[in-house]
This record gives C-alpha cells, structure tokens and sequence, in this order.
C-alpha cells in the first residue's frame, strides 16, 4: 500500500531519481500550458486569460478525487499522506505578501522557474528576489518567529476544521470549480482582449 | 505584420488538458513519496547552503538556518532541489520544442523593459519572504495541500488569490 518510498515498497535510492523525474514532469506540464509567460499569468488578476485559475483548479480537484478515491480502493493510506501544517496567521500573512509578489512580478515560484528555463530575463531577476527574500526572512527570524510558529493548529485538513465529510466538500468543491469555469469564461469574452507574445 | 500581431498564437495546451496531468502527477508524487510537490525548497537551500560557506557560524548561530543543516550532508542533497532540477529541465524540453527559448524580457508594450526588472524583482522578493512566513508557495502550500484538504493549504491559497485580486489595481499599468 502506498505511499511506496516511506513504506519501503521501492528503496530509498530511488528517491532523488524519481525525484528528477517528477520535477521533468512538472516542469513540462506548466510550460506547455503557457506558465512560463507573465503576461498569460497576470490575466487571472485582470480577466483577459484565466490559465491560471482553470489549471490550478483542474488539478486541485483532479488530486483531491484520486487520492481519496486511491484511499478508498486501498492502494494509498490517506493519514500517512503529508499534510501541510496550518498555522493560521502565517498562512494568511505569508500569502496576503505572495499575492502581492504575484502582481508585482508576474510568476510564482514554480512558474518563474519554468521561464527562467526558456531563457526569460525577467524571470531570472525574480528568482534571484525570491531568494533575497528568504535571507531577509531569515536573518530576521527572531522578528517574524511570532507568526512563523504561532497560532498552530497541527496537520489539520478541512475534514477536522470543517467537521465535513471529504467526500460532501469535494462534491461541493467541483460544483463551485465548473461554475467558477463557466463564468470566467463569460467576463473573459466581455473584457478586452489583450495581446501580448 | 500587423494583422498577425493582432492574434495570440495558440500554441499551449488546453488548460483543462494541463490541469489534468498535473492532478494526476500530484496523485503519483503523493502515491511515490508521500508529499506534494514544491518549488521554494531549492531556493531556500541554495540560501542556506550559501550563508553556511561564507559563514559556518553565522549560519549555525541562527535559528532559521541551524534547523536545515546536517552535518553529515549537505543542505542541497535533498528531494526538492533534485525536483527543481527537473522541473528546468521538462520546461526547456518543452520550451525546445515548441520554439519558446531565447533571452528576453517579456513586457506590456506600455512600459520600458527596466520597469517590468525593477518590478520582478519586487514581486521576488514579496513571494521569497511570504512562502517562508506561510511555510511554502503556490506549489508546497496551495497546489499540495489543497489534493490533500489542508486546512492550511485552502488559507494560503485564498490569501494569495485574493490579495492578487486586491492588489491588482495599483499594478494595472505593468499588465493592461
């Protein structure tokens, strides 16, 4: 039953092999699907390209599904799964400055790096932000600590918080995802085009 | 010329199709490993490798960088930074195929090409700091928590969706 490396199923060596490859696959994915241009990216923010939304939300609920369907064959135990802790204020905080950072230079980390990959200039300045930003952060770790671990809550998911069973809130989520796919298509069509290359 | 500058060249893949093999790719990394993926990790190593050689001390004295050194390894042999490794690659592989490579700045045609530098490197710095506050990106926190309903995953993704949205109008200029 999976997860395979941690369970031992395929050795340890192997990690950093699959590793290299998921990364090649991610990185393929968000290209082809036109990540690595800012101006494709910002569209989500201004309404004229939605990229951004419909891929993000396709996967998030293409994941989601699997793996708790994965769960429910037997083939991969749910609660071993990694969970990203929730530290409330951190998350809201940290992501309130990353939507910010979004606006601002156009990419994500993920997505800066597919562009830097095809030769994007502007894309390697944010890179090379993005990492003066984790040392300002960590040199002045004793500033930030507060939010950085406070308001801890565990490795929760929205089954504990929300007290909803996963599969009412992912039969829900997909609702609002083909909904939300409807109508960004429709302020798309109303809006003006823009062009770009 | 102009009328052919008038057209976006529908060169990528359907979003839904994207979307797709990227929710599928999530559900193999979750299936193999038993985490998501991510995209900072690598660059917080580089980081942390980088103040280690220039200063052991430094490094080991605070409290940030002593919890991702190991003597017995190097900060850089670690899962993420080969996942970074990979992910330049498939997007060169696919940037090459597609006849997408070359050196350049992409901007709106409304502002100088030093503007969209000074702002990139703003929105770098931003996201640097705020994925180190909220312990992971839109990749590590949004994108791999959501396929496994972290609470803390669906807040950072909102926060940064929304705050985008908010944002998005003292930057207009840069983007329409």
């Amino acid at each position: 039953m999976g997860p395979l490396i941690p369970n031992d199923i395929i050795s340890h060596e192997w990690s950093y092999i699959i590793a290299i490859l998921i990364g090649l696959a991610f990185g393929y994915i968000m290209e082809a699907s036109g990540f690595s241009s800012s101006r494709k990216l910002a569209g989500v923010f201004y309404g004229y390209d939605f990229v951004v939304l419909k891929v993000f939300f396709t996967a998030a609920l293409v994941s989601v599904i699997g793996i708790l369907y994965m769960d429910y064959l037997g083939y991969l135990d749910f609660n071993s799964l990694y969970v990203h802790p929730t530290f409330l204020w951190g998350a809201i905080i940290g992501g309130a400055i990353m939507g910010i950072g979004f606006v601002s230079g156009g990419f994500c980390p993920g997505t800066s790096l597919c562009a830097v990959a095809i030769g994007k200039i502007d894309a390697m300045v944010f890179v090379g932000g993005i990492l003066i930003g984790i040392f300002i952060f960590s040199e002045l770790i004793s500033f930030f600590e507060p939010i950085y671990s406070g308001y801890y809550f565990g490795n929760v998911t929205l089954v504990d918080s929300l007290g909803i069973s996963p599969y009412w809130f992912v039969f829900i989520f997909t609702i609002i995802a083909i909904i939300a796919f409807i109508v960004v298509d429709i302020i798309r069509k109303k809006n003006k085009k823009i062009f770009y290359n | 010329m102009k009328a052919e500058k008038k057209q976006n060249k529908h060169i990528y893949w359907n979003p839904y199709f994207g979307g797709f093999l990227l929710g599928i790719l999530i559900i193999f990394t979750f299936y193999m490993t038993g985490r998501g993926l991510g995209a900072t990790g690598a660059m917080k190593s580089s980081v942390v490798a980088t103040v280690d050689t220039i200063s052991h001390t430094h490094a080991e004295g605070n409290s940030y960088y002593s919890k991702f050194i190991n003597k017995d390894e190097s900060v850089l042999n670690n899962w993420l930074v080969f996942e970074t490794i990979g992910i330049l690659l498939g997007a060169f592989i696919s940037g090459s195929l597609a006849g997408r490579i070359g050196l350049r700045t992409q901007h709106s045609p409304k502002i100088t090409s030093r503007r969209r530098l000074v702002f990139a490197l703003i929105g770098g710095v931003l996201f640097g700091l705020g994925s180190q506050i909220a312990r992971g990106c839109t990749s590590g926190a949004a994108l791999s928590g959501m396929a496994v309903l972290s609470t803390g995953g669906f807040i950072t993704m909102l926060s940064i969706f929304g705050t985008g949205f908010l944002a998005a109008y003292f930057f207009r200029k840069n983007w329409i």
